[in-house]
This record gives C-alpha cells, structure tokens and sequence, in this order.
C-alpha cells in the first residue's frame, strides 16, 4: 500500500533520541523502594524513538498536506474562516502569559485578571449582555453552559421546565445540548422567508418550555424579522431566550443579542473573533447573561475593587464549576487583541464587508445554482444545485469534491438539514475580490462540466494528495491506532 | 428491485418471514439503498421481548443512523452475529444473508397490520416519487 | 487602526453594483428598527499594531516575571520544560488555520497527527480505543461519567474525594445538568487514599467508580483493591491518570480500567494561566462505540493509499442530534499536536527517564523536608512527583514568607480540604535542581 507519509512509529529506530534531560543531581534509589513493586510498569509504552531532525521533517513534510487558512480561500459556513492576524500569536506567546501557573495568587497575575475583566466588559457590550463566563472551551461547552443556568433561574424559581424549542434549522449541537441538561427537545418548522414560523412557535410554546435555542442570523445566513414578536411569545410564557453566536460575524455594531430579546448568549472567540481554529480546538466559548441571571454564572467571574483585579468566588447561587481553571486563557488573549487592534469602528466593518461579500458571492453564484430563499444575506447563504442534480445527477457532494481541485475548500455541504443538497458558503470580510471572483468562476466551471463532463465532476478531487477515501471500510472495521508488529 | 413474494412488510420498511411460530427479520432491499453503505449494526439481545413497533436494532450508515421497528411482537431466539463483522450483508443480500433476527411469534394476529408484497410494492412506489 | 479586510471603496462600489442595491446599509434593512442598535457600540478605538504589540506587553509585564522565582506549585498543572520543537511544529499555520477535518483529500496531516496521538494514548494507557482529545482532564472524567451511566442504565456517579477538588466539581455540574446522583466516596486520612471501609455498600446500583491515579496528593490508589470491588458490583472504573506518571507506572488497562483520562497539559503545554490545555479519554474495546467526540480511523482511498478519515461518526451530535453520546463536537487538536511532537521528543526512553527524575527529586525532597523538625509527611501512601506536607505554622502563612524569597512554596490543602489545614501540597518536576530544594528546605526550616 502506498503512503504519503509514514507513521512516526514506523520511523523509529531502538536508540535513536529527540530528548534530552537534566542529569540527576539528587542521591537516588532504586525504583522499587520508591513505588511498590506490583505498580511498576513491566513494558514500557511503545512511543517513538526519533531524532529531532527526523521529527521536525515528519512533522514539517506532514503539514504540507493540509488545507487552512493561510494557504487558500476556506468558506465553511457557520465556521466563519476568517484570516487569523499574525500579532494575536505573538502576543499570545509573551511570557508574562505564558508562564503563570493558574493557582498564583491574584497579585501575581494582575496582568490576565484585567485582560480578563476587560474582554468580559467588551463582550457584553458587542453581546448587550451583563456579565459573562470565560470557562467555557468551545461553543457546544458554552451551549450547556447556558442551558444549565437558564434551569438553575427556572428551578430558582421553583419551576421544572423540561423542554427545549429548537428550529428545524439549527446546529446539531443544539438538539444535544438540550439533552445533556435532562431537558427534551421540541422542534419548530422554518417559514417560507427561512424565518422561524411564528404561529408554529405559538402553537408549541407552554409552561413547560424552559427556553428557545436561535441562531441569528440563523444557519441560512438569514436574520429573523420576526424576532421581536418571537421574544414576546416566549417570555409571555415564562421562558427564556438563547443565542446561539456562531453567527455573530454578521451583526456587530448593528443589533446586540440583547437588546433583540435575548437572556443567554455565547460567543465563539474562534469564529467572530479572530482566534485561529487549530485543526478542530482549542477554542472559547464564552457565555453571557442578562442582570437577573448573573448570580447564576459559573464561578469565580473577575472583579475589580477600585486597586486590584480579584477572582471573586464568592457566588452561592452558581451553577459551580464547568472547566478545569479559568478556561482557555490563551485563546482569550488572542481574542482580546483583535477587538483592541480593530475597536470600535473596525469591528463595525467587519460586519458590513462580511455580509456585502456574501450577498455578492450569492447574486453571483445564483446565476448557475438555485437559492432557495431570495432575500438578502446576511454573513452566509445557502444555495443548492437543484437543476445540476436534476439533470446531470451530479450532487452536493461531487461539487464540493471538485472544489478541492481548485485550491478551495467547500463550503459546509448539507446542512441546514431543511435544505435538499444543500451548500451553506461564508465568505468573511478578510477575503479579496479577487478571490471572490476566483471562486464564483471555479463553481461555474464546475456547473459547466456538470453538463459537459458529468463523470469528471463525480469523481473529483483528481489533484489532491489522496482521492476520496474510504469512509465505509474505516466504520465497518474500525483501526484507530498504530500497533507494533510483533 | 424485487422484493420475495411470502414476506411480509413495514411502513418502516422492516421484513418479516413466518415459518411456523417464527418469523426472520431483516430490512428491505429498499431500506438499505436508502441508508447507504451500512457500517454498524446495533443487534437485540437473545431472549429480549419486544412488542410490534419496538425498536429491535439500530442501523448506522456512515453519516446516518436509524431505527429499526419490529414488525411483530415475541421474544428473540436467534441473532445475525455475522452482521457484527460484516454489517454489508445487508448491503449486498438483505432478504438472505443480511437477515437480523428471528422471532418466536407472540401474536400471529400482528402480522395482520402488515403488508403484503403486492401492497408493499406500490408503497414503495409512492414513497420512492413522493 | 487595524483592518484585515482587503476590500476597497472601488471593490466595494462593484460588489454593491453587482448586487443591485445602493449601499451596504440596504443589505441591513431585514432588521426591523425595533431591534436594531441605537448608537454606537461603547468599546474603544483600535490600533495600530506597534501601539497593540505595547499594550499586550505591558498587560503581560503586570503578571509576575516567573523566571525571578522556583515554583513548587502543582495541583493539577505541572512546570515541565517544554522543548523548542513543541513551538515550532505548533506554530506551523497549515495546522493552526485549519478547521475540524471534515474534507480528508486536504486534511491529511491533522488527521494522521490525530491518529499518531490516540496511538500514542493508547500505549501509554494501554487501553484499546482512544479518541482525538477533549477539552481538559476535568471535562474528559465528567463525560466518563455520563457514558458510564447510559451504559450500565444507572444514574449514581461514584467519585473518590482524593479526586482533584475542581474535577469534582465539573463532574458535579455536569451530574446536576444532567440528574444524575453524586456521591463522594471519603478518604482514608492516614494514608491520603480512597477509603474502601464502606466502598462495597455504596457500589451497589453505581454506574462507575471515579479515581485518579496518582490522587490529588499525589498518593498512588490501592487500585487493585478498587478495580475488583468496582467489577464485582458491575460499576465501570474510570481512572484519571498523569500521562508522565506512566513512565514508571503500571498502565490502566492492566488493573482493569474501563476508561481511561487524564490532563494532557504536561505534555508540552505551558501552564498558561489554566489553558488551553487538552484532555484525552481512552476505552476498552466494547465501549468503543459509546466513546465522545472526534475518532480518526485509517483507510484507503480509491487508488490504494493509505489515508485518515474522521470515523465512527454516528456517535455525534451532528448525526445524531438529541440522541448524541455527548454535545462536543471540537477536540483540542492543535495540543494534541503539540503533546504528540512533545512524546515523539521524549520518546519511548525518554518518558521513562523523566518520570524517574521527577520520582527521584521528590523523594529526596521529601527526605529532606521530613527531616525538618515540625515537618511531617502527611499521608502514609507512596506517591509519584507531589506529596502534602503536614507543617507546624499554617501553609499560608508559610507560602506569604517564602514568595519574599522567590520561592513559591506550594497549595494550601485547607482551602479544599477542612480537615487538612496545616498540610502544603508540593510539586517536583526536572526542572527543579537540588540546589532550587536545598533552598525550599533552607527557607522552610527558617520558618519552623
């Protein structure tokens, strides 16, 4: 079989090293007077024994065979892909940041804790919220992280709501999230608009409903004209709202989820905000809240007590801890840059360049593929290939494929779930026209040889470093780790 | 696609073949273009009983994953332990070798809400242009 | 003022143009004026990248220059050194600007990093099936948990209180969430271990039994004794364990873990004030397909070349939705990355050569300190590269005099244990010569 690049295990040579380590400077003993023997390790754990040179080729050579956002346009919708600046790694690697170990004492890292206290004032503001967590690791963390105090404020109340209202367009996570809390969910029908149908929503919604999970923008890239009317209905019966922020790219300087009738919001520092996605993590997923919910939050928040910056645990009503510390600091220093370098007036250009870029990759991509919902976009869209398919049986799937021969990375494809084959693009704001340009002729050309070449398109990618792989075979006979031959 | 003449068929597009008091149960070649290459397949436990309706397996594809109903109500005497290696049985011969289970029959009466071929056909007529 | 976006009025002009509409204003005009923000946002002005790169360094000044001082602080985040090529791989942006590997033909090199490192855990835990990491050793136990209750279908969680103070309380907010029961098992306060006087009788209808190994006073479990009394009461047994602890000691799978966690952070990440660090979660082979988050699997592409694809996938929430096995659906790849670079380092002889180090400083620390008049090792068990010492003044008080002299002294295990006020937890790592305990031992013995 052939392979682009060995495992690291299968370049390992018995006495070869990397490693190198401070010589003993204590009297030692013997191992076994130190542990007990039945604890000792018999066969050692079969890692790799390399040379630096060897390490950092495989590693090197292995990185050339990925995709990211330094290397080509990546519109994958909801991920919001945008251009991650250089300066926020440079800073995020000061070693007044890097070296502090979590429990010192607050005077010792007045440094984090204002950095802290700060970013959590500026979410607020972009969010109208009140306070907010920095705990949170992702957005899906920052999900039950909210869902769990919207219950907490509900059983304070001496109420046990049970269910959650999500649309029929919304992130996966959503519907799992709402289960992890002990909570069911009950799905609500989009209207013709991609909106939330509001007498369906009036139909469902009860006492027992503890809160409403939207996304607005939602995941067609639309904003809900309805909302207000939307947040009536559900606080009339008691219920809270939640945002969802992953589209919050969109909406900066022009509506805060606040003051559009929110309770809950959480914010991906890796989308909006600039922090690079790292393969998959780390992320932030940071949680704000209305006044009436703070006590709620999880503990400690940072305070300020007009000298020094403080970690204020003294928060009975918490919900407790949701992470390991004070959640993923580096990310949120990363964060904390951008909004500092671009302030005010650059962030409210993020949000206008985002959404005019998608609105003009959506007229133009319109010309050869169908839009299932004619209105302006705001930072994403959705189209989908419906006559493509129809008549040339090629799919979703094989366009997004043949992008790959392009030096693009497709956009999110099938999902939202309402949407037949459906292509869900994000452009940002960090991209050029030029590129713009360069994508819309790409799908062009590939609609194009729909018709002319169909079988070309269906067995794309034809350029990449391996072709389409297996994906049956890996699920029906898992292999999931190196083993060494015995 | 032919689906065999004695079996009875689901909505939900389960098969069940009665000989006797038992009856095989498997899912339609129908069901199993419509999922795809199938990679896993949840099976019930011997001795489990289950009432018509009940979810008796769970049948994962790649990128999909869904429930199997039982078409009749009775108790589990045999599974397909085979599907545990090679879940594209199904695939490739679900009326014969991607079979999941047997039954022992609780209720003969059961297979009374069930469809016959000819019925079964145009079922799958109407759902597969609808 | 920074700006990354490469639009120009002329661009702009012809986008709008292309569009039909007037102004970017227009496309804005879905949001009903009732909702709409009145005024400006209330942040302040951006930056210039020089003035940025000065505000971010005298933020980063006002924290404490580590290097003036010797820490002996671990609880939970351990001061290894961390080699240069960590960094280097690290800050490689084909892996930090990429997304979660959902296109395998351009994602080749985060999913076989991803395969190297579950390979990796898998060898070092022992254990069958690992998974692409999760988001702190904390999390990783607290979704232990929740698959051993929907496994064995019982909702009483069994955690041990030598378990680190804030991992119990993620799992007791993860258990409030999501229901479930709780229940602390005590500790034997002789031998700083699990209690096993009344395990039995609390076993009983428990979905799993919780450690950590070595504990939180890192006093190595009788695990023995805990995995047999765990399997007889049908309870999985999750232990937490320190992957450098596995140099010298026993994997998990062979004292019969079911699964397996841990904190990655000393594995090449800096402390970081707490993050992002990476949690990893491995499981024996039937619990394979009850395993949260992300799984890389190896397989073939259509011309016969071995590849990586994300696997298992029906597990997750984006197919699965309501009925997910939990909702994470990220992993922490770029540390996973990192403590894969950070392992190939080390290497096979070299983790082994590392825990010794760590086990040899700390024994002749304690040594030393024990030998101290006033001081007294506080526990009876064995440990690995931490220990509680029980002190004659109070371990504050003893942290506050000892900062004057740049030392940092330890964890005050008062703070989370009532009945444990005069003991200071302290951390030996490779990093810490003789001479650094010589003068711990010398500052102490001034307070005495």
């Amino acid at each position: 079989m052939k392979q682009l690049e060995p495992l690291i295990f299968e370049l390992s040579a018995s006495g070869r090293r990397a490693y190198s380590l401070p010589e003993v400077d204590v009297p030692t003993k013997p191992l076994d007077q130190l542990v007990p023997a039945g604890e000792l390790r018999s066969t050692p754990a079969e890692l790799p024994e390399v040379s630096e040179i060897d390490l950092v080729r495989h590693f090197t050579r292995l990185s050339q065979l990925n995709h990211g956002v330094d290397i080509g346009f990546y519109p994958l919708g909801s991920c919001t892909m945008k251009y991650n600046p250089k300066i926020n790694e440079t800073v995020a690697g000061l070693h007044g940041f890097t070296a502090p170990h979590p429990y010192l004492p607050d005077s010792m890292v007045q440094g984090s804790l204002q950095l802290i206290y700060e970013i959590e004032k500026y979410l607020c503001e972009i969010g109208g919220m009140s306070r907010l967590t920095l705990q949170p690791a992702a957005g899906a963390h920052g999900e039950f992280t909210g869902l769990l105090i919207i219950k907490a404020y509900h059983r304070s109340r001496g109420e046990k709501r049970t269910k959650v209202i999500i649309p029929d367009s919304a992130h996966g996570t959503n519907p799992a999230t709402a289960v992890m809390c002990g909570m069911t969910t009950v799905e609500v029908k989009s209207d013709e608009r991609g909106g939330v149908d509001v007498d369906a929503l009036r139909d469902v919604m009860d006492d027992s409903v503890a809160a409403l999970m939207l996304t607005n923008p939602n995941t067609l890239g639309l904003f809900d004209e309805n909302i207000h009317e939307i947040a009536q209905i559900v606080h009339e019966q008691g219920g809270l709202l939640y945002y969802d922020g992953a589209n919050a790219n969109a909406m900066m300087g022009y509506a805060r989820a606040g003051d559009t009738g929110f309770d809950v919001v959480h914010f991906n520092l890796h989308k909006t905000f600039s922090t690079p996605h790292g393969g998959g993590g780390p992320g932030s997923g940071p949680v704000g809240v209305k006044e009436s919910l703070a006590r709620f939050l999880p503990s400690p928040l940072v305070d300020f007590d007009g000298e020094r910056y403080y970690l204020n645990y003294d928060m009975p009503d918490s919900i407790g801890r949701i992470k390991l510390f004070h959640g993923n600091i580096g990310v949120v220093i990363k964060a904390y840059a951008y909004i500092r370098a671009l302030g005010r007036e650059g962030l409210e250009q993020v949000s206008k360049d985002a959404v005019l870029n998608a609105n003009y990759l959506m007229r133009k991509l319109a010309e050869d593929y169908d839009l299932p919902y004619d209105r302006h976009c705001k930072h994403e869209f959705v189209i989908h290939p419906k006559r493509i398919k129809e008549e040339t049986g090629v799919r979703t799937l094989d366009i997004s494929k043949r992008l790959l021969d392009y030096g693009v990375h497709p956009p999110t494809n099938y999902f939202p779930l309402i949407v037949d084959e459906c292509l869900m693009v994000e452009p940002t704001e960090t991209e050029s026209l030029e590129t713009l340009d360069f994508f819309i002729q790409a799908m062009k050309d590939i609609a194009k040889e729909s018709y002319e070449d169909p079988d070309t398109v269906k067995t794309a990618p034809h350029n990449t470093v391996v072709a389409r792989l297996d994906e049956a075979g890996a699920a029906r006979r898992p292999n999931v780790r190196w083993k060494k031959e015995e | 696609m032919r689906f065999p003449a004695e079996f009875k068929y689901t909505k939900d597009h389960e098969y069940i073949n009665v000989d006797g008091n038992e009856g095989t149960v498997g899912l339609s070649d129908y069901a199993q273009d419509q999922l795809g290459d199938i990679v896993f397949v949840e099976l019930p436990e011997i001795g489990q009983e289950l009432a018509q309706g009940d979810v008796f397996a769970v049948v994962e594809s790649v990128k999909a994953v869904s429930d199997s109903y039982c078409p009749a109500g009775g108790t589990v005497v045999k599974v397909n332990e085979r599907l545990l290696d090679e879940p594209e049985l199904i695939n490739q011969d679900p009326h014969g070798e991607g079979w999941i289970m047997v039954i022992e029959l609780a209720d003969v009466a059961d297979l009374d809400n069930l469809m016959d071929l000819e019925t079964y056909e145009t079922f799958v007529e109407e759902v597969g242009h609808g | 003022m920074m700006n990354f976006i490469p639009n120009t009025d002329r661009d702009r002009q012809r986008m709008l143009e292309a569009i039909g509409v007037d102004s970017i204003e227009e496309l804005f005009s879905d949001i009903p004026d009732k909702v709409r923000l009145k005024g400006k946002m209330d942040l302040p002005s951006g930056m210039s990248e020089s003035q940025l790169f000065g505000h971010m360094q005298s933020l980063a000044n006002r924290n404490t220059n580590m290097t003036d001082y010797i820490s002996f602080l671990g609880a939970g985040a351990y001061d290894h050194y961390v080699p240069a090529v960590v960094g280097h791989v690290m800050n490689r942006s084909e892996f930090y600007t990429a997304y979660t590997p959902y296109q395998p033909e351009v994602s080749q090199a985060v999913l076989q990093s991803i395969y190297e490192f579950q390979t990796m855990i898998c060898e070092l835990t022992g254990m069958e099936v690992a998974n692409a990491s999760m988001y702190d050793g904390a999390t990783a136990m607290a979704e232990a948990a929740m698959i051993a209750c929907s496994n064995t279908k019982r909702n009483k969680i069994l955690i041990s209180r030598t378990v680190h103070p804030e991992y119990r309380q993620v799992l007791s907010t993860y258990a409030t969430g999501a229901d479930l029961e709780l229940v602390e098992v005590e500790l034997d306060a002789e031998k700083g271990t699990t209690d096993l006087a009344r395990l039995d009788e609390m076993l009983k209808d428990a979905a799993c039994l919780l450690i950590q190994q070595p504990n939180f006073f890192g006093c190595l479990e009788d695990v023995d004794a805990l995995a047999e009394r765990t399997k007889a009461n049908k309870a999985l047994f999750v232990v937490a364990v320190d992957p450098i602890s596995l140099g010298v000691l026993r994997a998990p799978s062979e004292y019969g873990a079911d699964i397996v966690v841990g904190e990655g952070q000393p594995l090449g990440m800096p402390l970081s004030y707490g993050g992002p660090y990476l949690g990893f979660f491995a499981v024996t082979k039937p619990l394979m397909r009850r395993i949260p988050g992300r799984v890389v699997g190896m397989t073939t592409d259509t011309k016969d070349q071995r590849g990586y694809v994300l696997t298992l996938q029906t597990r997750e929430q984006h197919i699965r939705r309501e009925k997910a096995t939990s909702n994470i659906c990220s992993n922490q790849a770029l540390c996973a990355l990192g403590a894969t670079v950070y392992l190939s380092w080390l290497g096979k002889v070299g983790l082994q050569k590392l825990a010794d180090l760590c086990l040899q400083k700390a024994a002749y620390a304690k040594d030393r300190i024990t030998g101290l008049s006033g001081f007294e090792a506080a526990f009876g068990a064995p440990s690995f590269r931490e220990f509680a010492i029980r002190c004659p003044v109070q371990p504050n008080s003893i942290i506050e005099n000892l900062l004057e002299q740049k030392i940092i002294a330890g964890y005050d295990l008062g703070k989370d244990y009532p009945e444990f006020k005069d003991m200071l937890l302290m951390a030996f790592t490779e990093q810490r010569s003789r001479e650094h305990i010589d003068q711990l031992v010398a500052g102490l013995e001034g307070l005495a």
